[in-house]
């Protein structure tokens, strides 16, 4: 310990009654500022018609309350950091990463056995499939924002082209799912590097823009070039994918009766459960193998440092490119599960709004973290999910309420939150690819986020 | 004398109307260190980025004579090429490690040309090819190697970012290394080290030059360390050459004393 000499619990009393004083100190400027706008409101007497003034104790004592905790909860945390900062700084990660080890595989354990506890519904495997969906694309574009530090923001392109591939392949060439799911990777990992071609000279700023522009520009192709596409009205009866040609149906060919089982709808919605599921767990493999392998390595060293990889002879072209394309091609797969399991896609399913979630999916649960991505789409997905669960709140704020117009408001706020307590996302230390001889964690406070 | 690892002629860099370098010619010989001196602003700077690719000059030609792959015409190659295949390293006046990369992960990146074929692109290396676990061990055996050098050993696993500078400017110095080059750049490796450190560094340089035969070719304004270890010292003005030769010539020219303390009109 850095304070030995000091006499510890002393100091400890004096730090808090520090951060109380300043505390009170803050909800009592609020309060100044607080009393004409919150405490005092003018309204119209109905009976006199005169103007005058209510008293709002209560929203009052709300704002007030509310600042004190925020106030509290910083201070805290500049208290930790503070802390943070005197220790090793690998210590606190390397708690975080057992943590990893641990829960990764109760996660996995969980993602299988939940089509088959009891209360499962097709309402609760819908969202489980659409949490499984977020995840692979979310592990996907971490190739490209986490790992290579390029800030994509038309992400959701790639996502269109597979669904599309999907689509219009099997109206077109009658091609099955799993024929079209390779070549919709493939497609998808070319439009990839068409769009890393022009963007390799762009960093930051400048990159997110075209990335954005990119994915709004394959949207609005998709919306108006109607003959090819079906503009908004979409594309439909796209053939859902069969048990390996067994068809989900209720004839005698069916899945069901192949095996012996009664048919139920949900036997559908189980099998491609399971396959989006089987599908995040390749992206995880290939995406985690990757990771340690020469060009895995290449692409975070392009985020540390572009310059000094191309002192070392690295092409950092190919890399960019590589990482574009393999990003892509993840991307590409979750869009054909995506027009396999929906049966109609449109244009509509493909808007910024998409890109935006799960680039928010990649930042709050960590750049370099796996299992990070793993909770915060839970968070987000299931979270707001969850808001059209809380028919209470209408007890509370009056039958007009609905708490799921709120999820914008409460994305915003969860970002600006964590962006204040863990910038680099909720797990944010990085693994090492290889080690000599103690795996120890990086820490984010030296992780570079990438200027690409 | 054999023919000359790295030739410069003419070299000219101009940025606008201002010309940084300007007809710049020296050689620098394989298993010599090479230093480039002058005053602030000389040049030196821009002709080693025109050597190692980071510049394209206006003029002039830079030429390196590989042992064995032959003669490379370096001013009209990318920089990532002249790393690769003309095998020419460098390092930063600020340093630039992967900060948040374990040092032995900045060692396993200046072999990653290497290892990307040993992974087969990567195909081999998903599948988890014996082939290429063997390449992997012996890029560790050989950071190793390296960091037992600069006796960082005990440091292979901490982050590059969490190395006192000392440690790190060597570190950086040994990254370039492990491109095996046969021209070594070193930007002003001195700098920000205390005198016991850069009198370490003098003796490392020598052990690398003589131990590999490596050319070293050196910009450094701590003339203790390049008075001390240079065979060969070329001296920048203006952008233009003044002055040419072995420490003790340079050190008695009548032009390099003026550059560097002026004259009474």
């Amino acid at each position: 310990m850095s304070n030995a000499q000091h006499d510890p619990s002393h100091e400890k009393g004096d730090v808090v009654a520090g951060i109380i004083k300043r505390s009170l100190m803050a909800v009592a400027i609020a309060a100044v500022i607080f009393a004409p706008t919150l405490l005092l409101k003018t309204q119209v007497s109905q009976i006199s018609n005169t103007l005058f003034i209510r008293y709002r104790w209560e929203a009052f004592a709300i704002g007030c309350g509310l600042l004190l905790i925020w106030r509290l909860i910083y201070e805290f945390r500049a208290l930790q950091n503070a802390r943070a900062h005197h220790k090793s700084s690998s210590r606190p990660q390397a708690r975080e990463n057992r943590f990893g080890h641990f829960v990764g595989p109760v996660l996995l354990v969980a993602a299988i056995a939940m089509p088959f506890m009891p209360f499962t519904d097709r309402y609760i495997l819908d969202i489980g499939i659409l949490i499984i969906t977020y995840v692979m694309l979310g592990w996907g574009l971490q190739i490209v924002v986490g790992l290579a530090g390029l800030l994509d923001l038309g992400y959701v392109a790639f996502y269109a082209v597979g669904a599309y591939t999907y689509a219009l392949l099997a109206e077109h060439f009658g091609f099955g799912f799993w024929m079209c799911l390779p070549l919709a990777g493939i497609f998808a990992a070319t439009w990839g590097v068409v769009l890393g071609f022009p963007v390799l000279r762009l960093r930051g700023d400048y990159l997110a823009i075209v990335t954005l522009a990119f994915g709004e520009i394959i949207r609005v192709v998709l919306l108006n070039w109607r003959d090819f596409t079906g503009g908004s009205n979409g594309l439909s009866n796209i053939p859902r994918p069969s048990f390996f040609g067994i068809p989900f149906s209720q004839g005698p060919d069916g899945f069901a009766a192949t095996f012996g089982l009664e048919y139920s709808s949900l036997q559908r919605m189980g099998f491609l459960y399971f396959l989006i599921l089987a599908l995040a767990l390749l992206t995880f493999y290939i995406s985690s193998r990757l990771r340690k392998l020469p060009m895995g390595r290449a692409w975070e060293a392009l985020r540390e440092d572009e310059i000094a990889c191309r002192s070392l002879g690295l092409n950092t072209i190919n890399t960019k490119l590589s990482a574009f394309a393999i990003g892509a091609m993840f991307g590409g797969f979750a869009g054909s599960f995506f027009a396999a399991k929906q049966a109609f896609i449109s244009p509509e399913s493909f808007n910024f709004m998409e890109s935006a979630t799960i680039l928010a999916i990649v930042v709050l649960g960590g750049m370099s973290s796996q299992i990070g991505v793993v909770f915060s789409s839970i968070a987000m997905v299931g979270g707001i999910e969850a808001l059209r669960q809380l028919q209470f709140l209408k007890a509370v704020f009056g039958p007009d309420f609905d708490p799921s117009q709120l999820r914008l408001l409460l994305f915003g706020l969860a970002m600006v939150v964590v962006m204040l307590w863990r910038p680099r996302g909720f797990v944010s230390s990085r693994t090492p690819t290889v080690f000599f001889k103690e795996k120890k964690s990086v820490g984010s406070s030296m992780i570079s986020q990438g200027r690409g | 004398m054999t023919k000359p690892l790295l030739t410069v002629r003419d070299l000219t860099m101009r940025f606008g109307g201002l010309v940084a370098v300007d007809k710049f010619s020296f050689e620098a010989q394989s298993g010599h260190i090479t230093a480039i001196i002058g005053p602030n602003g000389a040049g030196k700077t821009t002709a080693f980025n025109c050597i190692t690719g980071f510049y394209k000059p206006s003029e002039g030609s830079v030429t390196l004579h590989h042992p064995a792959r032959g003669d490379f015409a370096l001013e009209s190659m990318e920089d990532h090429k002249i790393s690769r295949v003309a095998k020419v390293a460098r390092t930063f006046q600020n340093i630039r490690l992967f900060g948040g990369m374990t040092v032995l992960e900045n060692l396993m990146i200046a072999q990653h040309n290497e290892l990307m074929r040993a992974s087969m692109f990567s195909i081999a290396g998903i599948f988890g090819m014996p082939s290429y676990r063997r390449a992997e061990r012996e890029a560790i055996e050989k950071s190793m190697a390296w960091l037992e050098r600069i006796g960082i050993a005990d440091k292979a696993d901490e982050p590059a970012a969490a190395l006192p500078y000392g440690q790190q400017r060597k570190l950086e110095i040994v990254r370039a290394l492990c491109t095996d080059p046969v021209l070594l750049c070193l930007d002003e490796p001195a700098a920000g080290l205390n005198p016991k450190e850069s009198d370490d560094l003098g003796v490392f340089l020598r052990q690398i030059r003589d131990d590999f035969h490596v050319g070293i070719l050196l910009i450094e304004h701590d003339m203790s360390v390049v008075m001390e270890i240079s065979d060969h010292i070329v001296v920048l003005d203006y952008g233009r050459k003044i002055s040419d030769g072995t420490p003790a010539h340079v050190r008695n020219d009548a032009a390099v004393i003026k550059a560097y303390l002026g004259v009474d009109e």
